[in-house]
């Protein structure tokens, strides 16, 4: 199908656009078009204004500044993806990315546009969760930050304000000692998760986990922090114990219910399973990285 | 009974509109068109160039892959007024002026790479792109599944598409 009518706005600054937001009741922000399109071809949207943020010069390009990686606005999947310096600061956004949609989606698709469509099975806004990043918003009344755990609030739906856009999202650069791992179950290559877990782990200076941050996709109305999980492993010996505690206690954080995909019981299934084997991809890489 | 053709329907669209100018396959064209014209509708419709196919609208069968800026992507999902100074390439721009195909044409031809053919244009835009843009291609069957995994062909249960991308490597000295 074709787009409804709608009133396109070309934004040339950050300005413009929170401008057209703040005067539009309903209206869309346009990035990389990859969700966006689709919804309005379907007419699952209508909104009354598209504000194209795509020329906006200081929406573009990333940068890592101190213990931070800024992932402005128009920022394209496929170019952090390919980005070594990123992939140096934080090395599982390079392999998180690799399981959003296809290269060619991802050639226009944006990260703060997959974060701030905020689909309960999308890989991006778990990595968020996980590596305990931020959303910077801009509205009329100015900026503020929103840390990952106060930014998703249902599926599709966050706390950023109708009259405000997104200019970035901050993902802190991987710790010292810590191993990381992203992993999924997908019917196809390149389809959202049925279901996900992104992991950090670090290793304190006796062998022993001193640290543990897991989240989820697809398993709930949101993408959730495994906090269960990461509880069963602080101050334990990293291994097969564990690991296995871990999985179990990840298995209370899916409440997606039985869908045409996969029922409740596999869903916990899966993420039991995904849990060991990311834990065990991200001990082993932790064993191996800088202290 | 004789049934009259109609005539050519008067413009009713109360659409905005928006004059553009970009690029197509190295020629500049401007026209003003309505702003929510999707990419794909605007090359086939507007100029044209029937080659770029529409299967599924929204962004999952590939056969709407042209270049934007060189860098491949999903027509459908573009507005045309997105692509506002770009320069894109179409299927139509790929073989010579004198009819020579394209290497991937070329391998796609002689590896019977299609049956009906609608899928192939995006195959050939993507599989294109892919060489363009990477300095090495990775030719393993698992690394050519990768490439091929944003198109979907309904007829040739892909095994000889993914001969094509192997020839192809080597037509360009790629392999
Ligand atoms: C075939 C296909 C397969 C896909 N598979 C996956 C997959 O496996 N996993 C996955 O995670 N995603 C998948 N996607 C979605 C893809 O990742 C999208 O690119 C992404 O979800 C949205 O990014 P975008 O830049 O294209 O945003 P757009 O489509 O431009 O916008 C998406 C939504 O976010 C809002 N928005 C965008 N940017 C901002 C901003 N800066 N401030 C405020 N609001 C904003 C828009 O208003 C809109 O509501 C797939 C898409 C396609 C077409
Ligand atoms: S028509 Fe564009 S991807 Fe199917
Ligand atoms: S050749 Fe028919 S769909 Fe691919």
């Amino acid at each position: 199908m074709k787009p409804p009518l709608f009133e396109y706005i070309r934004a040339e600054t950050i300005e413009q656009a929170v401008g057209a937001r703040a005067t539009h009741e309903y209206s869309a922000v346009l990035a990389g078009g990859q969700s966006l399109l689709p919804t309005l071809n379907f007419r699952l949207a209508r909104p009354e204004a598209v504000i194209d943020i795509g020329r906006i010069a200081a929406l573009q390009g990333t940068a890592v500044q101190g213990q931070e990686i800024i992932v402005r606005a128009m920022a394209r999947q496929r170019a952090v993806e390919r980005d070594d310096a990123i992939f140096a600061a934080n090395p599982l956004i390079r392999e998180t990315l690799g399981h959003v949609a296809h290269a060619i989606v991802r050639n226009r698709g944006t990260i703060v546009g997959s974060i701030s469509h905020a689909d309960a099975a999308a890989e991006l806004p778990a990595l968020l969760l996980a590596t305990g990043g931020a959303v910077i918003a801009r509205g009329p009344k100015g900026e503020r930050r929103i840390e990952a755990d106060a930014f998703f609030q249902f599926h599709m739906t966050t706390t950023l304000k109708p009259d405000e856009i997104a200019i970035e999202v901050r993902i802190p650069t991987l710790p010292a000692r810590t191993g990381w791992a992203f992993m999924e179950f997908t019917r196809r290559h390149g389809d959202y998760a049925l279901a996900g877990v992104c992991a950090l782990l670090t290793l304190g200076a006796d062998g022993r986990i001193s640290a543990a941050r897991l989240a989820g996709c697809g398993i709930a109305s949101r993408p959730v922090r495994l906090g269960a999980a990461e509880g069963a492993l602080i101050g334990q010996a990293p291994g097969v114990t564990s690991f296995a505690a871990a999985g179990r206690a990840a298995r209370e954080a899916v409440t997606a219910a039985d869908d045409r995909q996969a029922s409740k019981a596999f869903r916990r299934h899966l993420l039991d399973q995904l849990v060991v084997r990311a834990l065990n991809l991200a001990a082993e890489r932790a064993t191996g990285a800088p202290s | 009974m004789s049934r009259r053709i109609a005539p050519a329907l008067p413009e009713r669209s109360t659409d905005p509109r928006r004059s553009i100018s970009l690029t197509v396959n190295g020629e500049t064209v401007t026209r003003e068109i309505s702003t929510r014209l999707l990419l794909s509708d605007f090359l086939r419709h507007e100029l044209r160039l029937t080659g770029t196919h529409v299967g599924c609208e929204h962004g999952v069968c590939g056969c709407c892959t042209v270049m934007i800026d060189g860098v491949a992507g999903r027509s459908c999902l573009t507005l045309a007024v997105q692509a506002d100074g770009a320069s894109i390439r179409t299927i139509e721009g790929l073989a010579a002026d004198d009819g020579t195909l394209h290497p991937v044409q070329q391998a796609f031809r002689e590896c019977h790479a299609l049956q009906c053919g609608f899928c192939t244009p995006g195959f050939v835009m993507a599989i294109t792109s892919h060489f363009e843009e990477s300095k090495s291609v990775d030719l393993s069957e698992e690394g050519i599944r990768e490439m091929l995994s944003g198109n979907l062909c309904r007829c040739t249960g892909y095994q000889n598409i993914v001969a094509a991308v192997r020839r192809a490597a080597e037509l360009m000295g790629r392999s």
